[in-house]
């Protein structure tokens, strides 16, 4: 599984960066960056299935 | 208009005559995905995609695009393209209508192209009819999803790849390389193997402007001598200090006329044909202070939506400003390398990647004029010492 970021649709308001902290990171304005590529370990599935809920501007997607 | 000028090779651009058009045979979609494929045809572009597999990957049915919009402003070759052989460009829109059994076609370009090509169509009796449609001018708008965006009647700015474009049904490929599809439907894979090298067959159009005495549009094979591209055009109007292929989002390389213009000699470099643009800097411009123009110019076509684009490209601008202005802050080309990684992969499209890439290449092939610039003096002002 891996995590898509819709650019066009994030705020950059950072739900995701603290539900995911193990894969994603802010930049200097907010916005998530992922730390190690956009694969989703097995153990993370749990909490990057939260972000993706909770993503307030729908822009985050699991895809495989 | 761009002109032509004087050729290496001569096909697309050989004028009706010895490659001219003639009747363009009918061909089932595997025999034009095969003939697309043992050519070894790829995008045009910029991007230098298989064609085969894009006609492979898309429905019964799609949409098929002619993409002239050509929204870098050093290129000039899609407009040369569609003013002198238009007749190719829309006998290969037929084809890619044909792999892909495509209910409507259409032809996107800069309003001044159009108005010429209504005659032509008028006098062609294509299966597949045409719709014309006006590309705004501006960087981004020859994107694929914009250009999708754009025929659909909204606005052509880029939107999220999550889903291919072939898989949303539409197939969009730029006007070269349709024009290269209806020669190779006449003459055959052979035939067009026999330009370029055996990894990167065929010609490609160049635009080379710059310090060159006639800035122009080129023909040649891929892997001809960055010296005889610049030849063609005239040859160079002073000595030159570097040279930047494929354009604003393309790579600076040293003025080496052996130098290959193919993917494989231009990678070490960061570079790579991409859609053919050559600019010559001539030794007494600095190379910070144009990379610098092109970035602020690049950071001004951001299409408003991807937060990383957004902000990156105008601080990375800024920063490139900085350093051409000869700031005394040693930090500048770090930080402009930190910034440049930090936004490629990050946007709905690749002009945040494409911009990195002409940062990036900047700092190595400038790295003298770096050093210069941050103790208050330029090389290219003033001479080495
Ligand atoms: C910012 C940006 C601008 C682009 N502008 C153009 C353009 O003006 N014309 C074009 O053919 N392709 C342009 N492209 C590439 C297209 O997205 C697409 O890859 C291409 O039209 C596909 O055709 P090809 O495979 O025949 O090259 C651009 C890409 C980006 C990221
Ligand atoms: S939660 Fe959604 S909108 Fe907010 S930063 Fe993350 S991806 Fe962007
Ligand atoms: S990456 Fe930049 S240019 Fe591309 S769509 Fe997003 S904001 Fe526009």
């Amino acid at each position: 599984m891996r995590l898509h970021i819709d650019w066009t649709a994030c705020d950059g308001r950072g739900v995701c960066t603290e539900l995911l902290t193990e894969m994603l990171t802010e930049d200097d304005w907010g916005f998530p960056v992922l730390r190690n590529g956009d694969t989703v370990p097995p153990p993370l599935d749990g909490a990057a299935r939260r972000a993706v809920d909770r993503c307030p501007m729908l822009a985050l997607r699991l895809v495989t | 208009m761009t002109s032509v000028v004087e050729q290496v090779e001569r096909r697309l651009l050989a004028g009706t005559g010895a490659a001219g058009p003639g009747r363009l045979p009918v061909l089932d979609p595997s025999q034009i995905i095969g003939m697309a494929r043992d050519a070894g045809l790829t995008g045009r572009g910029g991007a230098g995609f298989p064609v085969w597999r894009k006609l492979t990957a898309v429905a019964p049915g799609s949409v098929v695009i002619a993409n002239g919009a050509e929204g870098e402003p050093a290129s000039g070759k899609d407009r040369a393209l569609l003013a002198y052989q238009p007749d190719l460009v829309l006998d290969g829109l037929q084809l890619i209508g044909m792999a892909a059994r495509a209910g409507t076609a259409h032809l996107y370009a800069p309003k001044a192209a159009l108005a010429p090509l209504r005659a032509v169509l008028a006098a062609r009796h294509d299966r597949l009819p045409v719709t014309l449609h006006a590309a705004p001018d501006a960087f981004v708008s020859g994107e694929e999803t914009a250009v999708v965006s754009a025929i659909g009647g909204r606005a052509a700015v880029p939107s999220d790849k999550r889903i291919r474009t072939v898989d949303k049904g539409f197939l969009v490929q730029n006007v070269e390389t349709l024009a290269h599809l209806a020669l190779i439907a006449r003459h055959g894979p052979g035939w067009f193997r026999t330009a370029g090298t055996a990894d990167e067959p065929g010609t490609f159009l160049a635009t080379v402007s710059g310090a060159v005495r006639r800035p122009g549009v080129v023909e040649a094979g891929y892997g001809v001598r960055l010296g005889e591209l610049i030849a063609a055009a005239g040859g160079p109007a002073a000595e030159l200090r570097a040279v930047l292929i494929g354009g604003y989002h393309g790579g600076w390389v040293p003025a080496d006329p052996a130098l290959p213009v193919s993917r494989r000699a231009l990678e070490p470099y960061g570079a790579a044909p991409g859609a053919g643009v050559i600019v010559a800097l001539p030794r007494n411009a600095c190379g910070l202070s144009e990379t610098a123009r092109i970035v602020g110019y690049l950071a001004d076509q951001v299409a408003g939506q991807c937060g990383p684009c957004v902000n990156g490209l105008p601080r990375m601008a800024g920063t490139l400003a900085d350093l051409a202005a000869r700031r005394p802050e040693p930090g500048l080309a770090a930080e402009a390398q930190r910034l440049a990684r930090l936004v490629s992969g990050r946007g709905a499209c690749r002009h945040p990647d494409g911009t990195a890439r002409l940062v990036l290449s900047a700092m190595r092939a400038f790295e003298a004029d770096v050093a210069a610039h941050l103790n208050g003096r330029c090389l290219a002002v003033e001479g080495p010492r």
